[in-house]
Order: structure tokens, then C-alpha cells, then sequence
């Protein structure tokens, strides 16, 4: 067993893994310090150093000054919009995934199996087969360029592992317990309300953990189907640092870059353990 | 069952049917729409490939001339050389990161929650972010090479992002920070789920260390190596966001990737057949990971079966 003093190879050890630790928050480290340095400053010198005065205002900057492309309103309104496609897409396919979970796993149907088959080919099919037609799609029905579209394809793409992770909890529940409560009457939804959901309490929170990262963090849609004030921050980002390329305002950007990591660096570091749990699970699949 | 409900006195005598609409409605539409959108998305992409759309979609058939074009051009073969380069040099470095970072958080190490999720916080933040600090930190004129010089070593040379040779590489760098923390994750909980028994077993025989790890830790990790390849291989196939934000592409094409060719073609030059065509090669490439895999997979199951 390996023991607790210190001999050579322990202090190895913990020197190497220190060392990669530092390395891993170093990229953390020198946007936080430079999100606290003037513009000027950071071009004096590098974009790695030590804020000689803290320059609070570039976040101010940041969060409502600067201009990207011609609208001068900083990176609020798209933050605003990455939260308004965010919460309800992942709200929305959360619990229709919960529902279609349950209804493979404990109800089943004819056909389940293979619809359910079908649904979980999503985790794998390239978003690029989809662009195209989401594209025709979103025109069709007068959703290109708004929020709601995007919180209509984060919902519909979202099942495929929404469904797949709350199935898997779900066939754990031992199928005598739904026999019974339909013996006694209980239907579908009631079942679900009554028994299924009070159950789901860390699948469901795994599940939301999921969606809500991956939502606030994607870009390919975001990108594809808005354009300028309709943009998710992801977009807005990008677009941020082609506006800037001539006359690059590092300190401005590194606050930008902080805001928007917030939400989901917040939520990984208040909810971890979830969080790795949903990373394992969708390996696992 | 049900009949119990239907028989309850008060109840209006609805059809079984219609009173099971709303449940109806709930399984099928979401699972449908899904279902529906996946399977016909997908057909309705391999139809355009055939055709010659260009601006707009139109119906027509040029048999496998788009595929030729893409393959044929200079962008997709420079994006498939980069993605045999990027996938294997990220696949197996950040596996190896992922597997040493898990051998040394299992030594019993103080901390050890900490420092785990130190090596797993960038999973959290966007690939646009993770991007684009890279792209600061790794810029000769503003990261660490201009950091080395100020600090008196003027002849110190890290250029690899405006490096036509090298840049490629800077993915790479930046993909294993985001991602080993993954694997890592996956390998710890197939070092902490070993029989801790043998283990002790091999200890009395007097094993050291090493040879502990060598001979019984390691090789029972190997399916968790399989599945650690297979998804970091999908992501590499995939990577879009990482390279828009770090290199968009450059210097000139020099990092030019399937998804960002795809991008290109339909999106800004309006190839809509040939934009189509990149995007079935990719889900080509993809299952010539995922379909071995999907047969390994099957294989295991069976046998665990059996035994």
C-alpha cells in the first residue's frame, strides 16, 4: 500500500502533479490577472503579468461599453441571449426526455426499442448532416435568426441524450413497483408524477447539468443561424475578436472572456460531482 | 388494468383511446420528432450531395461528382491530412496525460478532490473560450514567447501558431488542456474499481510497484482505453469551434479542418451540393471509428454473456 510519509518517490510525486496543476490554471490565471489590466499596460508588456493597477473598468467595459460590429451594448444582450435559448431549451428537453426515459424503460410500447434506437444515433450523427436542413427548417417556419429556433433545435437534438440518460436511471426502477401502481388504477402521467419523478432527483440534476453546459457552450448553431443582435455569446465572442483585430483591447477581452465562462465555470464548480457523473455517463453509453 | 379506472362510477365513458390521447401525444410526438428529424435530416443531406445545388437546393443528379470536387480540392486534403495528424497526436497525448494524471491522483494523495478538479474545469468552459485564450497565450507577439523575451531571453522561439508547419500543433496543445481531464476522469474510476484483493495478492508475492501497475493495473484498463480513444477520436473528427476561435484556419489553411471545409462550402462560397458532399465524408470517417467500436462493443457483450 502506498503510504502517507514522505519519501523520494512521494515528494516526486506530488511535485509532478502540483506542476500539472499549475499548468492546467495557468490559462485561468493569466485571463483573470489580464482582465485586470488596461489595454495600454498589456501592450507595454505581455499578455502574462502582474496587473499594476487593477482596471476595474474593463469589465464594466465589457459587461455594457464596447461595440461589436455596430451596436455599442457590450456583451450583455448576448448573454441575455445564451441564457433565453439556454434555460427553456434545457428545461424543455429535460423533461421531455424524462417522459420519453420513462416510457421506454418502465411503460414500453410497440416499436420502443427501435425508436429508442434511433433517438440515441443522435449522440453520434455530425451536426453538420443537420445544418443544411435545420437551415431550411428554421426559414420554413419563420424561426431563422431568433431565439427560438434555437431553443426549438438545442430541444428537439437535446432528446437524444436526455432520453439516453434518464432511461438508464430508469430501468433500475424495479417494473413491479409501475405494475402495481397501474393495478391500482394510476395512469401514465400519474405514475410518472407520483412515483418516477420523486425518484429522478440526481438523474434529473446530471441531465440539466448536461444541457445546460453544452447548450451555453455551443457555437456551430449559435453561429449558422443568427446573425449580429440574435447571437449566443459563444458567437458574439468570436465576432468580438474580429471587431477588436486591429486595435485589440486584451484587457476588455479577457473580462468578455470571463463573463461568459461564468454561468458554466459557476455551475461546475458548485455542482462537480454532477457534472463529472453526466461526463462519465454519456461515455458509458 | 385499466378497465378498474373505466369502470370507476362518475367517470365519462370516453373511448380508451381518446382518454389515453394526452399520454399518446407525450410519448410519441418528442421520441417522433426526434426520431423523425435525425433519420430524414440525414437522408435529405446525402440526397444534396447528388445534386448540383449550389445557392439553393434543387433536385437533379451528378452522381459522385461532388464528392470528386471535395476530395479533389486542395482545402479538403490539407483538412484530412490535418485531421489523421490532429486525431492521433491529440488521441494518444491526451490519453497518456489523462492515464498519468489518474496513476498519480490514485497514489493516495492529499488533496486529491482539489486537484481533480483542477484537471477538469476546462471541460466546463466553451472551446470558444478555450480558444481564444490559447490563441493569446500561444501569440509570439503577446504570450509566452514575447513573456521569455521581456524577461531577457531574446533569442527564445515558441511561433508555432503563425507557423505553417507547426500550427496544427497548437490544436493539439490547446484540445489536451481542454480534454485530458476526460480521460482522466474515466481512467481513475477503472484504477479505483480493480479487485482490490489481487492487488494485495500481488503486493505478498512481492511485486513492487511498478510491476504491479505494468502487469495487472494497466492491462485491465484497456477497454477503458478503447472508449477513451473512440470518444476523443468523435471529437476530433468533429472539432469546429476550437480551431474558429485559436487559428480560424490559418495561417492561410494551414489548419484547415473537415467541419470548418464543410462551414466554408456552405455557408460562404454557396456550395450547397459539394458543402453536403464533406459532410457525408465526415460521417464516413466518423464511422469508420464508430462502427468497429459499435462491433467490439457488441463482441464484449456477448461474451460477458456467456460467461
Amino acid at each position: 500500500m502506498p503510504d502517507r510519509s514522505f519519501a523520494p518517490s512521494r515528494i516526486l510525486i506530488y511535485l509532478a502533479v502540483f506542476l500539472i496543476a499549475a499548468a492546467w490554471l495557468a490559462p485561468l490565471v493569466v485571463v483573470v490577472l489580464n482582465s485586470l489590466r488596461s489595454n495600454e499596460e498589456i501592450a507595454q508588456g505581455s499578455m502574462i503579468g502582474w496587473p499594476q493597477h487593477v482596471a476595474w473598468r474593463n469589465y464594466a467595459a465589457a459587461w455594457s461599453g464596447f461595440c461589436v460590429a455596430e451596436t455599442c451594448a457590450g456583451i450583455r444582450p448576448y448573454m441575455l441571449n445564451s441564457a433565453l435559448v439556454t434555460i427553456p431549451a434545457t428545461i424543455l428537453s429535460t423533461l421531455l426526455g424524462a417522459i420519453a426515459g420513462y416510457a421506454v424503460s418502465l411503460w414500453r410500447f410497440r416499436g420502443d426499442n427501435w425508436i429508442y434506437g434511433i433517438v440515441t444515433l443522435g449522440l453520434f450523427l455530425p451536426q453538420q448532416m443537420r445544418l443544411l436542413p435545420w437551415t431550411i427548417v428554421l426559414r420554413d417556419v419563420g424561426l431563422i435568426n431568433t431565439l427560438t429556433g434555437l431553443v426549438l433545435i438545442h430541444t428537439i437534438q437535446g432528446l437524444s441524450f436526455t432520453t439516453l440518460f434518464c432511461r438508464n436511471y430508469y430501468v433500475a426502477i424495479p417494473p413491479e413497483l409501475i405494475r402495481a401502481a397501474r393495478i391500482d388504477g394510476a395512469g401514465f402521467f400519474r405514475i410518472f408524477w407520483r412515483i418516477i419523478l420523486p425518484l429522478s432527483g440526481p438523474i434529473l440534476i446530471v441531465t440539466v447539468i448536461w444541457q445546460f453546459t453544452h447548450i451555453w457552450n455551443e457555437f456551430l448553431y449559435g453561429v449558422t443561424f443568427t446573425t449580429g443582435q440574435q447571437q449566443p455569446v459563444t458567437a458574439a465572442l468570436i465576432a468580438l475578436s474580429a471587431a477588436v483585430a486591429d486595435i485589440p483591447q486584451h484587457g476588455v477581452q479577457s473580462a468578455a472572456v470571463i463573463i461568459a465562462a461564468l454561468p458554466t465555470l459557476l455551475i461546475y464548480l458548485l455542482a462537480g460531482k454532477y457534472f463529472v457523473r453526466g461526463l462519465t455517463a454519456g461515455a458509458v453509453k | 388494468m385499466s378497465n378498474a379506472a373505466a369502470m370507476r362510477p362518475g367517470r365519462p365513458a370516453l373511448p380508451e383511446w381518446v382518454r389515453r390521447l394526452p399520454e399518446y401525444l407525450m410519448i410519441w410526438v418528442p421520441l417522433l420528432l426526434s426520431a423523425a428529424h435525425l433519420v430524414s435530416f440525414s437522408l435529405w443531406t446525402i440526397w444534396i450531395s447528388f445534386t448540383p445545388s449550389t445557392l439553393v437546393p434543387v433536385t437533379g443528379w451528378v452522381g459522385f461528382r461532388n464528392y470528386t470536387a471535395v476530395a479533389a480540392s486542395r482545402n479538403w486534403q490539407i483538412a484530412f491530412d490535418n485531421l489523421l495528424l490532429f486525431g492521433s497526436a491529440f488521441v494518444l497525448l491526451s490519453a497518456a496525460t489523462g492515464l498519468i494524471l489518474a496513476i498519480l491522483l490514485d497514489q493516495r494523495i492529499r488533496g486529491e478532490n482539489v486537484l481533480r478538479s483542477i484537471f477538469l474545469y476546462p471541460l466546463a468552459v466553451s472551446f470558444v473560450v478555450t480558444g481564444t485564450v490559447w490563441s493569446w497565450l500561444l501569440n509570439p507577439g503577446l504570450g509566452i514567447q514575447k513573456l521569455v523575451h521581456d524577461l531577457g531571453w531574446t533569442s527564445f522561439k515558441f511561433d508555432w501558431l503563425i507557423d505553417r508547419d507547426m500550427a496544427i500543433w497548437t490544436i493539439v496543445v490547446a484540445a489536451i488542456w481542454q480534454s485530458s481531464g476526460f480521460a482522466m476522469a474515466l481512467f481513475l474510476a477503472g484504477l479505483r474499481s480493480v479487485d482490490s484483493d489481487i492487488i494485495k495478492a500481488a503486493q505478498i508475492d512481492g511485486a513492487g510497484p511498478v510491476r504491479t501497475y505494468r502487469r495487472i493495473i494497466l492491462p485491465s484498463l484497456w477497454p477503458i482505453t478503447i472508449t477513451v480513444v473512440v470518444i476523443q477520436l468523435q471529437f476530433a473528427i468533429s472539432t469546429f469551434d476550437l480551431v474558429r476561435a485559436l487559428t480560424n484556419g490559418g495561417p492561410g489553411i494551414a489548419t484547415q479542418l473537415p467541419a470548418l471545409v464543410v462551414y466554408d462550402l456552405m455557408f460562404q462560397r454557396s456550395l450547397l451540393g459539394r458543402g453536403a458532399a464533406a459532410a457525408v465524408l465526415m460521417l464516413l470517417i466518423l464511422l469508420a471509428v464508430l462502427l468497429p467500436y459499435a462491433a467490439w462493443r457488441y463482441i464484449q457483450r456477448r461474451r460477458a454473456a456467456h460467461a
